[in-house]
């Protein structure tokens, strides 16, 4: 960073710009504030990056802090994953979708679940009416699993699993499917969300009160590293909270905030936070503010080292690297025009990349009206396929590192995590946040202030309301999932209900019971559960009758 | 005096994305409306029920799982059976233009899909209730 004199110099030179400046007309009324609402200064300068000092907050990347990468290579190495997030209808639809996606050079899969299987309900209870298959595929018991991931080796192909409240019992089943296949638990290789924090926070698809979520989590995360050491155990996930209507402050002080307390959970049942952190990833959300954005990712990496090193005492390198997935933000998507959607998203997935992740899904033009199509998929694809081939962007490693804006704003960002940090703590910590809905609320009103700007016209969405095509008809082609799917899954869950071993079901489940009212670890239960195909809609029935269920008082 | 326009907006179905309705919520709420919101994953009979106990004018139900076309028509088959379809049932979600048209024509009200308006949304129900009221005193 420039020296003293120097900076009093550019100070000198600054001033008196920033005195012609006023002389010159800009349109009045106008406010320069990003998505989140944060203002943005019209110039930066040496003068707002003064107090950084090279090595100790930018330095190099796959070294400490990792600001700019978790690997010293990063995608000279190797590319991020092109992930594309989808499920629907059936067990077998969403097997010729990978089959699909596979062969036009997708190289990592992730499963999108149903409501009733997130919830878990099976596809017969009448919960889940007009529901099975409809926003995720379906999946009620092991055969499910088995049709999904047919004809695809789990030792080629790591997999991201979008399950929160039920994730235990869906590893189960993948281990089985694995088991079967003939590749052992120890090669396995993917993510699961289990995030239930999040869902607490924003997403909304709990089963059980939060401390019986908290210990499926802990039992889980000592399993995987004992049996599943290549597993991701938890996606720490700001993507939902983002899609709530949070600012990206929000977004990665209540993130991290929820990584932290997973980490204190699990060292609290005694595990090494150098055996279960390296596993920990996380999952942000890419909304449309371009450098908002790349600062709020170059910040999580700096902020979670920092706390790992210094807060938890990790040794290992890996235990203090922010791995993250992203997504491009489906917020951000408009109804009208729908086209205009390919270019937002082509944008977020750009800053995705700029901002070091390590995967990406891009959302399709279509998501406004249903699941998308296949072409919608195909285009979505092609968009990151183009950046890392056509853009150039990738060659070398975090370009913007030392734009005056980019590292003030990174900086920012840290800054404003810390004070939140600092406020849940005194609040009493993230579950107690939870239960008194300090975070639903802080998101809500941030939802409502950025509608009301998108209202006043304070905030210009195209073809919204602005660029307003009149008598817009819209010609895309939809995604339908037929209620035959629904018919169906009944009919084979009933089925499989005749055919299996019975008794065993009934045995495992008593287990199950005995094991979740214990304090034993309850995955090799679920394991025996799910081997001898008991639904998922019947263990999660004897785990609510003794977790008990959550239910949210509605906060407005 | 006329009495406040009484809203119940309701999530049913097991659909966790609430960020639409809560800011619907606060809208009506700052226009002038009574609202009550029922929370998360209530079932059509419940939010019916809701509806009568609490003497709404309107109904609005967000859906964004894509069970529309369950949930939609459930919600105002109950509303005839209770003798109570005065109620005006509008809603809003992820919900594809012809869907719409099919719901629209079997009852619903107006359905609005992301980039809606709060304002608009209000407006709507505030015209269609007077149009109603109207109605109410021909009869």
């Amino acid at each position: 960073m420039p020296g003293q004199t120097k900076l009093e110099e550019i100070a000198q030179r600054q001033k008196k710009w920033e005195e012609e400046l006023k002389q010159t007309k800009c349109p009045p009324g106008k406010k320069f504030i990003t998505v989140s609402g944060e203002p943005i200064k019209e110039l930066y300068t040496p003068l707002d990056t003064e107090e950084i000092d090279f090595n100790r907050d930018i330095g190099f990347p796959g070294e400490y802090p990792y600001t700019r990468g978790v690997r010293n290579n990063m995608y000279r190495g190797r590319q991020w994953t092109m992930r594309q997030f989808s499920g629907m209808g059936s067990a077998r639809q969403t097997n010729q979708r990978y089959h699909f996606l596979l062969e036009r050079g997708q190289t990592g899969l992730s499963v999108a679940f149903d409501l009733p299987t997130l919830m878990g309900w099976d596809s017969d209870q009448p919960r889940s009416l007009g529901e099975v298959g409809i926003c995720g595929v379906t999946v009620d018991s092991l055969e499910d699993m088995e049709i999904i991931f047919n004809g695809i080796s789990l030792d080629k192909i790591s997999t991201s699993m979008t399950i929160n409240a039920p994730a235990s019992i869906l590893l189960a089943m993948y281990i089985m499917v694995g088991e079967k296949q003939g590749v052992p638990s120890d090669k396995l290789t993917g993510t699961l969300q289990n995030d239930i924090l999040k869902e607490y926070i924003a997403q909304k698809e709990w089963i059980f009160p939060p401390e019986p979520h908290m210990r499926l989590i802990t039992d889980l995360m000592a399993f995987c590293t004992r049996h599943v050491p290549k597993w991701n155990t938890i996606s720490v996930s700001g993507y939902h909270i983002r899609e709530a209507g949070s600012t990206a402050i929000q977004e990665l002080a209540f993130t991290l905030a929820d990584g932290f307390a997973y980490v204190e959970a699990a060292i609290k049942t005694g595990q090494d936070v150098d055996d279960f952190a390296p596993r920990l990833s996380f999952f942000f959300n890419s909304h449309l503010d371009f450098f908002e954005e790349i600062a709020k990712y170059r910040a999580a990496r700096r902020i979670w080292a920092r706390h790992m090193r210094e807060r938890y005492k990790a040794k290992k390198q890996e235990s203090w690297l922010l791995r993250f997935h992203t997504q491009t933000a489906g917020c951000s998507l408009t109804a009208q025009q729908p086209e205009n959607n390919i270019v937002r998203t082509a944008f977020e997935a750009l800053a995705g990349v700029l901002g070091g992740t390590q995967s990406l899904h891009t959302n399709s033009m279509d998501e406004t009206y249903a699941l998308p199509s296949e072409k919608a998929v195909f285009i979505a694809l092609r968009t990151q396929q183009l950046i890392a081939n056509e853009t150039g962007v990738a060659n070398t490693i975090d370009p913007l590192a030392g734009s005056y804006f980019v590292e003030a704003q990174t900086n920012k960002m840290e800054r404003e995590a810390e004070k939140y940090f600092a406020e849940i703590e005194r609040r009493g910590g993230v579950l107690k946040c939870i239960e008194e809905g300090y975070f639903q609320r802080e998101i809500a009103e941030a939802a409502y202030r950025y509608q009301k700007q998108i209202e006043s016209k304070e905030r210009i969405v195209v073809g919204v309301n602005d660029f307003v095509l009149e008598n817009e008809k819209v010609e895309i082609p939809i995604l339908r999932i037929d209620p035959e799917v629904e018919k169906e899954q009944v009919r084979s869950l009933r089925k499989l209900r005749e055919r299996r071993d019975n008794d065993k079901v009934k045995r495992t489940l008593e287990n199950l019971r005995k094991v979740a009212q214990g304090t034993d670890n309850t995955m090799p239960a679920l394991i025996d559960c799910v081997r001898c195909y008991t639904t998922e809609g019947e263990i999660c029935d004897v785990l609510r009758d003794v977790f008990g269920e959550y239910t949210e008082p509605p906060l407005i | 005096m006329q009495r406040k326009i009484r809203i119940l907006l309701a999530k049913p179905g097991l659909d966790g994305h609430d960020r639409g309705i809560k800011v619907i919520a606060a809208a009506f709420r700052d226009a002038g409306f009574e609202v009550i919101y029922t929370g998360l994953r209530q079932t059509a009979e419940m939010i019916v029920e809701a509806a009568i106990q609490e003497d709404v004018d309107a109904i609005g139900m967000s859906i964004l799982s894509g069970a529309h076309m369950t949930l939609f028509p459930r919600v105002l088959e109950l509303l005839k059976e209770k003798g109570a379809d005065h109620i005006l049932l509008f809603g809003g979600g992820i919900i594809p233009q012809e869907d719409m048209a099919k719901l629209e024509k079997m009852g619903v009200g107006k359905l609005f899909t992301p980039g809606a308006t709060t304002s608009e949304t209000i407006e709507y129900v505030k015209k269609t209730l007077g149009e109603n009221r109207k109605e109410e005193k021909i009869l």
